[in-house]
């Protein structure tokens, strides 16, 4: 049999796993926590204040804005990546010839950094050279699409950046979906003479809810993760236009130099994901005990 | 997950004689168009970048965003690599380049290797807890990284490592074990109990299981947890931005730092040769393994 010390070796193996998991994860959200109910300016206090930081936070038009531009960048970057998504995996899935190359060039932004989208759609979204001068080279004189620049239309273009970089993802996890339908219910369903849109509609899209699921919940923590794109692209402009709960937290945390408004903020993020995700993970192992 | 494409074009031929040939070929015809449609959207920006890259100012200036360059040169990329200023430095992205592989090399092979030993342990070697503790390893992956910012600059304050490679290597090594051990984990799963179990009878321990029954059976996982730690390491801003100082930056931060200069002419060119260059390793790793990139990201978006 094995000796006392063979029987210790997976708890020893664990060990530096779990006091980093207990320091650096648990314990950061201890602090974090604690620094958000103080008065901490520039340097840790520690002396407990109350909920002060967050009434601060949520007078804050800075925060307010933030937040509205992730409501509206978050919907509509679910909404259109799934869209999206889904469409090109219901094309794909009609015995498409090189396929395999097709998926290729729609997956490929994924591999990408942020700051590397950020730069290309900066770049062609530039008023002056890029796409808009384009279409106006080609006669439309008139045509305007300056986006980037326009305080109230510069979220709509970070959602078309980041909708290109996801997307191809969104498409793969459907895709995956479709093929894993059972076959034979698909071919009863056609023997019977249903055309194919309603094979889709009525069959196989409602046997997919859970794809469903775990897209909603990976798109959802990308965007109110949403960092490197916006400083990529507008920095947080023009004015606070774009900015976004992250840049507001890094803002406070490495610029303005307010630590207590930074852990309020980071504090609201991190619920709001949980918000999002805990429900989905209980039922996730609920079903995996049933 | 299987392979198998589901027939639905492919119907009994006999039931699709009502439908006119006319009108499929049309439907098909208009099938790969969308599909030809929606490759250029997403081809468009790597063609830009690329076209943009080999052009020289001038032409830039006066001609148009996706026409091919007149005179093809390579100065916006030697600009890019070792002549462009991010900052203070003038020596382009070269420095930063070799940041990232110094930060993302043992990043990568600490992480992945201490996942494999998590994973197995974590998957055949249970004890009273090890469930508790899988399940607090795993809700880290969901962990908005603003929340450990703060404290973390702190504690790589406190162990010397600020605004050092090493430290950043121990960010993405602590971040990455709950990704890493996941996918081992959900792997060696599979590996049936009772093979671990003869061995133990025969006398073999811990380590001499994993070397022997386990470690054969790795390189698919291996090769996935390796392609997804190195893309989301080298992809990474966050981190880098906040515990980097000059001379220690990522590529990324430093390629941020020269497309957002507000100083002198914009030369789009060299920006666009650099995010090219910042791009290229992980865009390399897709294209020769895209099989295995989507496995990573598929597995970790079902389950993270």
């Amino acid at each position: 049999m094995l000796s006392w010390l063979e029987r210790q070796i997976p708890k020893i193996i664990l060990a530096p796993t779990f006091a980093a998991v207990t320091v650096f994860v648990y314990g950061f959200i201890a602090w974090t926590a604690w620094i958000s109910l103080t008065k901490s300016r520039l340097l840790p206090n520690y002396d407990f204040a109350g909920l002060i930081q967050y009434r601060r936070l949520f007078d804050n038009p800075r925060w307010d804005m933030a937040m509205g531009n992730l409501m509206v960048f978050g919907l509509l970057f679910i909404l259109l990546s799934m869209v999206l998504g889904l469409w090109l995996a219901i094309l794909l899935d009609q015995q498409i010839r090189a396929e395999g190359l097709i998926r290729t060039i729609y997956l490929y932004p994924m591999a990408l950094s942020m700051i590397v989208t950020g730069t290309a759609w900066k770049w062609m979204l530039n008023p002056g050279l890029g796409l808009e001068s384009l279409v106006q080279r080609w006669g439309f004189d008139g045509f305007r699409f300056d986006w980037l620049v326009d305080p109230d239309r510069a979220i709509y273009a970070i959602v078309i950046a980041a909708v290109w970089q996801a997307s191809g993802f969104v498409m793969a996890l459907f895709l995956a979906g479709l093929r894993s339908v059972d076959g034979e219910i698909i071919k009863a369903a056609q023997v019977d003479g249903i055309p194919d849109w309603r094979i889709y509609a009525s069959i196989i899209l409602p046997s997919m809810a859970p794809v469903f699921m775990s897209a909603f919940i990976v798109l959802a923590h990308l965007a109110i993760k949403s960092f490197d794109l916006v400083v990529a692209m507008t920095g947080g402009g023009p004015g606070y236009a774009t900015d976004l709960p992250a840049t507001y937290m890094y803002a406070m945390a490495f610029s303005r130099g307010d630590l207590g408004q930074a852990a309020s903020s980071a504090m609201v993020m991190m619920m709001v994901i949980f918000a999002i995700v805990v429900p989905y993970l209980y039922s996730e192992l609920r079903a995996k005990h049933d | 997950m299987t392979d198998q494409p589901v027939p639905l074009s492919a119907a009994p031929a006999g039931m699709r004689v009502t439908r006119p040939r006319l009108r499929r070929m049309a439907l098909r015809a208009g099938l790969y168009a969308m599909l030809a449609g929606f490759a250029a959207f997403y081809l468009l920006p790597l063609f830009v970048m690329v076209t943009t890259s080999l052009k020289g100012l001038e032409e830039i200036q006066s001609g148009s965003l996706v026409a091919l360059p007149r005179e093809i040169t390579f100065e916006a990329w030697s600009k890019a690599w070792s002549g462009t200023c991010t900052g203070i430095q003038c020596e382009g992205l070269r420095p930063f380049f070799w940041n990232s592989v110094a930060m993302a090399v043992p990043a990568v092979i600490l992480s992945t290797l201490i996942g494999a030993l998590n994973g197995y342990a974590l998957s055949h070697w249970r004890f009273r807890g090890s469930n508790i503790l899988f399940g607090a390893i795993l809700f880290g992956c969901f962990l908005p990284f603003q929340v450990v910012l703060m404290p973390m600059a702190r504690v790589l304050g406190l162990l010397g490592l600020a605004g050092s490679i090493p430290g950043l290597v121990l960010v993405h090594v602590v971040y990455g074990l709950g990704f890493t051990t996941l996918f081992f984990r959900n792997f060696y799963v599979t590996v049936p109990g009772e093979l671990v179990r003869a061995a133990k009878i025969d006398g073999a321990g811990f380590f001499r299981i994993f070397a022997s029954i386990f470690l054969p059976l790795s390189l698919p996982i291996v090769t996935v947890t390796v392609i997804w730690q190195f893309t989301n390491v080298w992809n990474d801003f966050l981190f880098g931005v906040s515990f980097s100082q000059a001379g220690s930056q990522p590529v990324t931060v430093a390629l941020n730092n020269i497309v957002n200069s507000t100083t002198g002419v914009k030369e789009y060119n060299v920006d666009m040769a650099a995010a090219i260059i910042a791009g290229l390793p992980t865009l390399g790793v897709y294209v020769l393994a895209g099989k295995y990139f989507i496995r990573g990201l598929t597995a970790g978006a079902v389950k993270g």
